[in-house]
């Protein structure tokens, strides 16, 4: 059982990782898509 | 004096009212916009209504027949509010914007309400059918075939049947496809049926929790497809074998009934392929929802089909292929939530026999080791395989 528990700790290792690269990489909707001069924050 | 003057006006303005609410004839509505008044606007927009696009498009206003700004309900510029509306539609409005990106060209999308009502529609009344069937079919089969028992004496021994990367791969496919299942349901149906439920409030955090946990988990999972496709490829090849297999219904539906077969049968191959092959359409699709606007492929499918013939033959016409950046998307998710549905209506299948629908399965992907009557019953050939392996290797070692 050890595999799958290792596997599920993983998949949760990757979804932060992927949330962190993609946001690092400017790889986010609000980066694509909207311009600064219509930014509210 | 003054009431009695006060309910004599009264009485003369409002039988002078459905005066001056009689419409003009047809032709005046539709041949002089000028004319105002509420009938003739409805009546307008009645017959703009049923007029195609084109016609529609030229519906834009013209300052050279508009009422004076001044009138009441008079037009601005000679283009009234729905003018406008229609100019912008139509992409005949001079617009600047400061949004960036390739969506910001199109403000306005009509076929994006043909999406909503599939989406809304048949899209969920039929996936929630095919998953509930699902799970109805499995349930009246356990009912009827019971438990698949292993027919012979157990042996006592066990078969190593996955290595511990094969299953951390499956478990890592697995974990994540139930998980992105379940959040894209919830995107889904949340609004039908839990927002009836929990509440609003509570809804807007579960929604954006799962809108996170399925945006981001989906890279494990298409991390898990490449790896247990280059992992079993080879072994689900389909074979000659597979043929006989399918003729006994895998020997599912009758007891003592065991088709030989190598490490893969042929339920399993077409499990392997069902999760290939969708999993790599999801995987793209989704892949497509992920980076908005950014991989456009259905103008561009939509043009080989229609190189085919096939959308004519099956009666769907000739499919577009000049879409919007909208209507890409709009396209990416309803192919994804299909290809979705039916990818889970089959991995339901497969956990089932993978769990309570047959005894041993889950040792497979549990411990890794099965018990080797199980081996024997299911999967004949390789038993003999890994035997005649074994064999050759303790011949080959020197006795000590």
């Amino acid at each position: 059982m050890k595999p799958m528990l290792i596997a599920f700790v993983v998949a949760g290792l990757i979804a932060f990782g992927a949330d962190y690269g993609l946001d690092y990489a400017g790889f986010t909707s609000q980066e694509r898509t909207a311009g600064a001069a219509v930014r509210l924050d | 004096m003054l009431r009695l003057i006060a309910t004599c006006l009264f009485c003369f303005i409002a039988a002078a009212a459905p005066a001056q609410d009689r419409a003009p004839n047809d032709s005046t509505v539709l041949t002089n916009p000028a004319v105002s008044g509420l009938e003739d606007i409805l009546r307008r927009q009645q017959a703009l209504k049923t007029a195609d696009g084109a016609e529609r498009a030229t519906q834009i206003g013209d300052p050279a027949v508009a009422s004076p700004e001044t009138d009441q309900l008079g037009t601005l510029g000679g283009a009234s509010d729905a003018d406008l509306w229609r100019a912008y539609r139509f992409n005949a409005a001079d617009i600047y914007t400061q949004s960036r990106g390739p969506a910001s060209t199109t403000l306005i999308q009509d076929s994006g309400m043909w999406w909503l009502a599939v989406r809304e529609g048949p899209l969920a009344t039929y996936g929630a059918w095919l998953l509930v069937g699902t799970i109805g079919l499995l349930a009246l089969f356990y009912l009827l075939r019971g438990r698949v028992r292993i027919d012979g004496e157990k042996t006592g021994r066990t078969i190593t049947r996955f290595k511990s990367f094969e299953r951390f791969g499956h478990w890592l496919l697995a974990g994540s496809f139930v998980v992105l299942g379940i959040t894209g349901l919830i995107s889904l149906f949340g609004r039908k049926v839990m927002i009836p439920l929990f509440g609003h409030d509570s809804f807007s955090i579960l929604a954006i929790a799962s809108k996170w946990v399925h945006n981001n988990i989906s890279w494990a999972f298409m991390i898990a497809l490449v790896l247990i496709f280059f992992m079993w490829v080879l072994e689900n090849i389909p074979n000659r074998l597979d043929l006989k297999w399918i003729a006994v219904g895998g020997g599912l539906f009758k007891k003592g009934v065991h088709p030989p077969a190598k490490k893969f049968n042929a339920g399993q191959k077409v499990i392997f392929w069902s999760v290939i092959v969708l999993g790599t359409s999801i995987s793209v699709s989704g892949l497509a929802l992920l980076f908005p606007f950014e991989l456009p492929m259905f103008g561009k499918t939509f043009g080989v089909l229609n190189a085919t013939g096939l959308p004519e033959l099956m009666g769907l016409g000739v499919l577009p292929t000049q879409l919007t950046p909208h209507a890409e998307m709009q396209f990416s998710q309803l192919w994804h939530a299909i290809m979705g549905f039916v990818l889970m209506a089959i991995i339901l299948a497969h956990i089932y026999i993978g769990s309570v629908g047959m005894e041993g399965a889950f040792d497979a992907m549990g411990s890794g080791e099965v018990e080797e009557q199980w081996a024997r019953e299911h999967h004949s050939l390789w038993v003999d395989e890994v035997k005649a392996k074994e064999t050759s290797t303790a011949a080959a070692t020197p006795a000590e």
